[in-house]
């Protein structure tokens, strides 16, 4: 059966740079990929290629088998590509109904005439924050009065209601707190549940470790590879993300750093030490 | 779930009081500050021998309710594009070449004064697109965009009304007397303001002068005598002191509520909130952020030609200064009526409450006699001042996280 999402040999120039050097992937429903790597690496470039902002220079997107290609961010929304920027797309001084249906405003009887059926989405907001275990009682309530993972919970909210079949989320954790972290990726997990396919891009292990059935790993516009979990450990993810012997080299030169800012033993050697450092200084 | 109990002790929304949920609106602050400057006028004006305090008398009451409404008109405009994160500091001048393009047809062409007007509210539409569209085009500060229109615009006033009046800075109805069997100004004013769609831009509302005059009749509106030209003879009548409720208002209230229903029920308004919030949020989610800026453009434009055509055919006359500062007082009332300089947050309704002081301000300070108006620029001031640190208190309580 041919993944959901297919990513095959995609390279991205801009000028003389070259952002991605023939990067595959692929990933199905029900699954999460982890899109890992350093700053500069590529994950955002090839975001970007995904949900139509870039087009790739050379290389293939395919969904369900069929080769397609995204002009804009609009026909892959329309293909059931959903981005959450890392800026969540939301703004805090509006409503959650208005947020919710920001650019896709529900008509109804009035519709044509360019009127919103409020009480429709109103409830409707409600309803799929309620689904995704967040009870809003006033869906007029404004955005900003949110916590940043109830912000995150809307704009994913938003995305399965209006069809997406990938959710792409782009760096979700960065910007939280460790219990708020926390909170969003069990969100995740719920929409992995739902059968939605979703990419994590993220450069933070322990937060891609729990939650991601697999992960890419991109380095300086090229993959690493793709690695299944259960083939490999976090320490293994971590030592190829960031590169085994840069790891280890940098865990020496720190090691240095403990040698002279070694705790002195007692009293008296801590004030020979200050003596020391004072005329030292002079 | 475990997580959605977590949710459900401990992300409810706090339990908001009727008092509260009234501090959190962006219109708040402008509605208390109307009631404060009403009551205050109302106390200062009060005199014990007279049956009518001062600043209630009908006549007063007309006459600062005309201001409110014409700088509301224009200030309706400013605040939606302010909302949409724009300014627009041309509407003065676009009030100039409206006037111009208002009158100088009919006193000098002959034109029929409901052609001049969709004559002048078509180029103000025009120049409201001119606008939005470079400032589109060049991604600059529509602050810097229409600064430099200010100027152009301005300046082309000055030179197509010398081009078309041979050499003169001002358009008058004078002019017309002699033709169409005119033989004064007033008639000649009259003459301009005796179509169908020119009786909209002067006087009074259809129907309010009969109403004030019933009103008259049964004692509850104050009269005077005065002498009216009745068959070219000064005769006394005896009439009620306020003529009636000036058009000025009508067209206030109509664009008010418009301006509402369109912020608040449709999926426009929508769009005018998204796009002063976060612009790149907006087009994100498909809103054409490009599109709304110009409709909002055109639509302030618009509201200047209003305020022109208002202006134009109540005096009869126009000239190059026209609408001078008025970009700032449009301005002034969107921010006094709580809308964010920034962008993406104020009401409508504000606007309508901004207004209000602005004018109880500016003809209240008049009526009270022992104030002096020189003193109406700097409470103008200091009242801008109060208001934005006010609305600004307001605002952070309203979306300060819990």
């Amino acid at each position: 059966m041919a993944a959901l999402v297919e990513l095959k040999d995609i390279v991205k120039t801009f000028g003389t740079v070259i952002a991605l050097n023939g990067v595959s992937t692929s990933v199905n429903e029900g699954e999460v990929l982890c899109l890992l790597g350093d700053n500069g690496a590529g994950k955002s470039t090839l975001i970007k290629v995904l949900s139509g902002v870039h087009q790739p220079t050379s290389g293939q997107i395919y969904m369900d088998g069929q080769p397609v290609s995204f002009k804009n961010p609009r026909e892959a929304q329309k293909g059931g590509i959903a981005t959450v920027h890392q800026h969540l797309s939301i703004q805090p001084l509006m409503s959650v109904t208005r947020n919710f249906f920001m650019g896709r405003e529900p008509g109804g009887a009035g519709g044509a005439l360019g009127f919103i059926n409020m009480r429709f989405a109103n409830k409707t907001a409600k309803e799929e924050m309620a689904k995704m275990g967040i009870d809003i009682r006033d869906p007029n309530q404004v955005v900003g009065t949110m916590s940043g993972g109830e912000r995150q919970v809307l704009a994913i909210a938003r995305a399965i209601y209006f069809g997406a079949k990938v959710l792409i989320l782009d760096e979700p954790t960065a910007a939280l707190g460790v219990k708020q972290a926390g909170v969003v990726l069990k969100y995740i997990a719920q929409v992995r549940a739902k059968g939605l396919a979703v990419i994590l891009i993220t450069h933070n292990v322990h937060h891609a470790y729990p939650i991601a059935d697999k992960f890419t790993i991109l380095k300086r516009g090229q993959s690493y590879g793709t690695f299944m979990k259960s083939d490999v450990s976090r320490e293994e993810v971590l030592g190829m993300m960031a590169g085994k012997e840069e790891l280890d080299a940098l865990e020496a030169e720190l090691k240095e750093f403990e040698h002279t800012d070694a705790a002195p033993k007692s009293e008296f050697e801590a004030g020979v030490a200050a003596e020391q450092a004072a005329s030292n200084n002079s | 779930m475990a997580a959605s109990q977590a949710t459900n002790t401990d992300e409810r929304i706090r339990q908001v009081s009727f008092l509260n949920r009234l501090l959190s609106r962006p219109e708040f602050g402008a509605l208390a500050g109307a009631l404060i400057v009403f009551i205050l006028f109302t106390i200062f004006s009060w005199k014990p021998d007279i049956n009518f305090p001062g600043f209630l008398r009908p006549r007063a009451v007309m006459t600062w309710l005309k201001f409110s409404a014409e700088i509301g008109i224009i200030g309706i405009g400013a605040t939606l594009l302010m909302i949409a994160g724009e300014f627009d500091l041309s509407v003065g001048s676009i009030i100039a070449v409206a006037g111009v393009i208002a009158l100088t047809p009919i006193v000098y062409f002959g034109m029929a004064p409901w052609l001049a007007i969709l004559l002048t509210l078509g180029f103000c539409l025009l120049m409201g697109w001119v606008n939005g569209t470079i400032v589109n085009w060049t991604r600059l500060p529509s602050f810097i965009v229409t600064l430099a229109f200010l100027y152009i615009y301005r300046g082309l006033t000055l030179v197509s009304i010398r081009w078309l009046t041979d050499g003169s800075t001002r358009v008058d109805v004078q002019r017309l007397v002699g033709q169409h069997d005119i033989s004064s100004v007033n008639e000649a004013r009259a003459f301009i303001q005796s179509d169908w769609l020119s009786r909209m831009f002067a006087g009074e509302i259809w129907g309010t002068p009969r109403l004030f005059a019933w009103l008259g009749e049964l004692g509850i509106m104050p009269t005077s005598t005065r002498n009216i030209l009745v068959d070219g003879v000064r005769t006394p009548v005896v009439l009620p002191v306020a003529d009636g409720i000036p058009v000025a208002v009508a067209w206030w209230i109509i664009l008010l509520i418009l301006a509402i229903i369109l912020m608040q029920r449709t999926r426009f308004g929508n769009w005018v909130y998204g796009t002063g919030g976060h612009e790149e949020s907006a087009r994100n989610m498909g809103v054409p952020t490009k599109r709304v800026k110009v409709i909002l453009f055109m639509g302030t434009a618009l509201c200047a030609g209003i305020f022109a055509c208002l202006q134009a055919f109540e005096f009869g006359s126009v000239d190059s200064l026209r609408g001078n500062l008025k970009e700032f007082e449009a301005i002034i009332v969107a921010v006094i009526g709580g809308t964010l300089l920034t962008g993406g947050y104020g009401a409508v309704a504000g606007a309508f409450w901004g207004a209000l002081i602005y004018g109880m301000l500016s003809r209240g300070i008049e009526i009270v006699s022992w104030m002096q108006s020189d003193w109406f620029r700097i409470l103008l001031g200091v009242g801008l001042l109060l208001a934005v640190m006010f609305n600004t208190y307001i605002r952070k309580r309203a979306t300060e996280a819990k």
